[in-house]
């Protein structure tokens, strides 16, 4: 097919195949794919990449993989990985990514729930937990594995190495020349091109089933929002089977027809990021923070004048620094000190990063402590959030440059519709909608309503400007006796930004006001009381110190500070809070193995505590039964006091 | 396991060593199979790292023969056995401290480099060609035994276990037929013993290395030696299969002392 219109091009071009043998056609000496191999970069054309992948198709088709098929896929980013996802979705079959370091049970389930027939894993590792299993998966047929390490001793007939299926589809594709266009011709837009499975913290995880035009949707859009263009790299290191990385590291790389790099391992991820230096980038929260981290105590190794240049402009880009990437006026003087600092402070440190070639990166997944997020952006990083989920492609909303707000997710993304329910629920609809989950007809009725909007579960409202702010899983969503929302994660992320409050918890729903436990942050606040010669034996003692509810109070209040620049959550100031005795902990079962609140059973455990906050006592004795590590058990009591903190009239409306 | 066990390719005969009056093995005799795992064992000062001195050439035994591959040798330099194909760790690590991870590996193609000094500091065709091919080689060390990520690091910053594996790594790059490991797992964690156990049990396997160790922890050498030589006093007092070692009287009473 010589030139195709544009118009006529994207229509043609409505599923992954059709793109990526476009690709291979217009620009097939372009990178598509790069891995590092014995410490070397190696490119893959998307002209080599589309051999492969007729070599991978025809292979599967010749070991008798059929259209509807689902294929499971299962190791960390390897290029050959992504080829076969492509492959399986050239004969109509579906990929399903699991998660790699998945227990082989853990497996299972998806295994026999997605009834899958083929399986191409990545090594050794992975082909032992399938053989593990391979008993109760009646279903399983074949195992592709593409590192051929510690494999020689693997004989059985139904265990493949990745070369031998691709010579096996050489032959096949030399036999039957048109059989891999025909196949191809046949897939629809609205054909199923990959099945994600939901975490599955309630109840057995789901397939979520997405079409090619629904991913091809999501990726167009954020194309146009973000001008990405194919000149760009991404660095694909996390796991496959998250939607996100579907999303950027295949939907976009063949929508866009930018190159992905595959990490040499994943321990060297920072390495291979400051050797490719990204165009485009993800992380999670974390990961910023970590490479925030290791630069400040780096720092605090360098030389004197080292050390007075860096925090003298890393003032200067905290001053103007999101400002200018912003686009919003700043003074002369301003503009000329911060080119400086770009040169000698800056510049070099992105570099250090890897982030020097960044355009966009992006982060999300977890909330991002404000100053940790104004820190990347005022160094000229320009790092955004966005929301979605498996259910929606990970495409919802997106931060537009130059009107980023931290606290917000961003605007609606190109073509989704978003409306806010009665009950603050988020509900979105769009091109970028799951089909349904697989074998599931009840679970999809029950998550998308009468007027075709996926009901994402999550609290959240529109603010003045459009932008989407999310407050809170919708079930932990109460009300105030007033009638008020109360979205307690909402308050608890907004204090645990602060570095000396580990854990809070918000109470308020059918009260008349909010009140908080907090623990402090003991490394923090003992280095904060240690520095002002505060003496404390440990953390109870530490968590009574007058000083610490002064310092915890300060917090509380510019907490309550901000939430009256929102009038939905003005109400939910904290009017008193108590620091705890004890640290919530997971053999507590205060705390869930993830570190999460354990809302219903710290407020029955501790009732006697919530009743003090609002029966108006300024102190509460309390004794709490503790586990230790090596199973004992202790008694831990004291005398909580309790505060009273400022709260704030409702900012009047700036005209 | 398809690997076959072949040939004796070193046959140690009657070898007895003396440091003046000490004498730090008496008349000793075993022999080591091409591809076999032989493990030595003993208590403390009982000749071990002594018998694997001996083996490439540090020490040299009074009495007695050492048969090399069917060739007998008395005096040998011990850089004559690397070129042989012998290579070896040490009881304590013996890195270059200031080195990256690479350079230190590349050490380990000294005998297999051609070029002389002036080329090399030139850096001239054959110098150039030599040190791509040697470099190709070293990474394929370094992605065997999984230390991409500290390539580039100092031997001094890294943990114990990992300098382990480093060295480890130094004597594979030298493509030896025969490694001499002496108390490869020494002072590891559990986790770091089984990575090391793993990935001496691979050389073996994929590799074909013949590995002659020294190791004290019973459970490592039981698990993975094909042949065990107990030593105590310098003297061999067990030989065999890891189960008859085991069952050996001898041997429970120079481990376990005489009234068990």
């Amino acid at each position: 097919m010589p030139l195709e219109t544009t118009a006529g091009g994207s229509e043609r071009l409505q599923t992954f195949p059709r793109l990526l043998f476009h690709h291979a056609r217009t620009r097939g000496s372009a990178p598509a794919i790069r891995e590092k191999d014995l410490g070397i970069w190696q490119t893959w054309t998307w002209a080599g990449v589309a051999e492969r992948v007729r070599a991978l198709a025809c292979g599967l088709a010749a070991l008798g993989f059929k259209r509807g098929d689902n294929l499971a896929i299962i190791g960390d980013n390897r290029p050959h990985l992504y080829m076969m996802m492509s492959a399986a979705q050239c004969l109509g079959g579906v990929p399903v990514p699991l998660y790699q370091d998945a227990v082989a049970a853990e497996m299972l389930f998806v295994l026999n729930d997605a009834a899958i027939r083929f399986a191409a894993v990545e090594d050794q590792e992975q082909v032992d937990k399938l053989l593990e299993v391979r008993e109760q998966a009646p279903a399983l047929e074949h195992v592709i594995y593409d590192d051929p390490r510690g494999m020689r001793h693997y004989n059985q007939p139904f265990i493949h190495d990745i070369h031998a299926v691709m010579e096996l589809g050489r032959i096949h594709d030399r036999n039957h020349p048109d059989f891999l266009d025909t196949e191809i011709e046949q897939g629809q837009s609205d054909d199923v091109s990959v099945m994600l499975y939901t975490s599955g913290t309630t109840g057995q995880p789901k397939g979520v089933c997405q079409t090619h035009g629904a991913f091809i949707a999501a990726a167009r859009g954020s194309m146009e929002t973000d001008r990405l263009d194919p000149g760009g790299d991404i660095l694909s290191y996390l796991p496959m089977a998250w939607v996100g990385d579907h999303l950027f590291s295949f939907a976009q790389a063949l929508v866009v027809g930018f190159t992905i790099n595959c990490p040499e391992s994943s321990d060297t991820v920072t390495t291979d990021l400051r050797e490719i230096g990204p165009t485009y980038y993800f992380a999670p929260p974390r990961v910023f923070e970590s490479l925030l981290t290791s630069i400040m105590i780096r720092m605090e190794d360098a030389g004197a004048l080292k050390r007075r240049l860096f925090h003298y402009f890393l003032g200067v880009a905290k001053r103007c620094g999101a400002d200018l990437l912003d686009g919003k006026p700043v003074g002369l003087g301003d503009r000329l000190l911060y080119g400086l600092g770009n040169l000698l402070v800056y510049g070099p440190l992105r570099n250090v990063l890897g982030l020097s070639r960044i355009r966009v990166a992006y982060t999300a997944g977890a909330a991002i402590g404000p100053d940790l997020f104004r820190f990347y952006r005022s160094i000229g990083v320009n790092l955004k959030q966005f929301y979605g989920q498996t259910e929606t492609c990970a495409y919802v909303c997106l931060q537009p440059d130059r009107a980023i707000k931290f606290d917000s997710v961003g605007l609606p993304a190109p073509g989704v519709d978003i409306k806010i329910a009665d009950n603050g629920e988020v509900l979105v609809k769009g091109p970028m909608l799951l089909k349904e989950y697989y074998k599931r007809p009840d679970a999809t009725a029950e998550s998308i309503n009468a007027d075709g909007y996926f009901l994402t579960g999550d609290a959240g409202f529109l603010d003045a400007d459009g932008h989407l702010k999310i407050i809170d899983r919708a079930k932990d969503v109460g009300k105030l006796a007033n009638g008020a929302m109360f979205a307690p994660n909402y308050i608890e992320n907004k204090l645990k930004f602060f570095q000396h409050i580990k854990e809070a918890v918000c109470f308020g729903h059918d009260q008349d006001q909010v009140c908080a436990f907090i623990n402090i942050d003991v490394g923090a606040v003992g280095n904060w009381a240690e520095r002002r010669n505060i003496p404390y034996s440990g953390y109870t003692d530490l968590a009574g110190k007058p000083e610490v509810y002064e310092l915890i109070r300060d917090c509380v209040e510019q907490v309550n500070a901000s939430l009256t620049e929102d009038a939905m959550v003005a109400d939910s100031q904290i009017h008193r809070f108590l620091i705890l005795h004890k640290e919530l902990d997971p053999d507590d079962d205060e705390l869930t193995r993830t570190r999460k609140v354990r809302r219903n059973f710290v407020a029955k455990k501790y009732q006697v505590l919530i009743d003090a906050l609002y029966g108006g006592k300024t102190s509460q004795f309390i004794t709490t039964e503790v586990k230790f590590e090596d199973g004992r058990r202790g008694q831990v009591s004291a005398d909580l006091k309790i505060v009273d903190a400022k709260t704030f009239p409702v900012a009047a409306k700036a005209a | 396991m398809s690997r076959t066990i072949g040939d004796v390719i070193l046959d140690l005969q009657n070898i007895s060593l003396r440091f003046g009056g000490v004498k730090a093995l008496t008349d000793i005799s075993f022999d080591v199979r091409e591809h076999e795992i032989r493990a030595i064992i003993g208590p403390n000062g009982a000749g071990k790292s002594s018998m694997l001195n001996v083996i490439n050439g540090v020490y040299h035994p009074q009495e007695g023969a050492i048969i090399f591959r069917g060739e007998e040798r008395k005096k040998m330099e011990p850089h004559r056995a690397a070129t042989q194909g012998i290579a070896r760790t040490f009881q304590n690590i013996a890195l270059f401290k200031g080195m990256t991870v690479l350079d230190n590996i590349m050490t380990g193609r000294l005998t297999r480099m051609k070029a002389n000094f002036l080329e090399h500091a030139l850096w001239l065709g054959r110098a150039k060609r030599e040190e791509l091919e040697h470099r190709k080689k070293v990474e394929e060390v370094i992605d065997f035994l999984e230390i991409q990520h500290i390539r580039k690091t100092p031997v001094s910053r890294l943990p114990y276990g990992l300098q382990k594996r480093v060295e480890l790594g130094r004597a594979l790059a030298a493509e030896p037929s025969m490694l001499l490991l002496d108390e490869p797992m020494a002072g590891m964690n559990v986790e770091e013993k089984q990575d090391m156990c793993r990935f001496i049990l691979d050389v073996n396997d994929q590799l074909g290395t013949t590995i002659v160790l020294i190791e004290h922890d019973m459970g490592v050498v039981m698990d993975i030696s094909d042949r065990v030589v107990v030593l105590d006093y310098g003297k061999k007092i067990g030989d065999g299969v890891p189960d008859e070692v085991k069952n050996n009287p001898e041997v429970i009473k120079a481990y376990l002392g005489a009234g068990h």
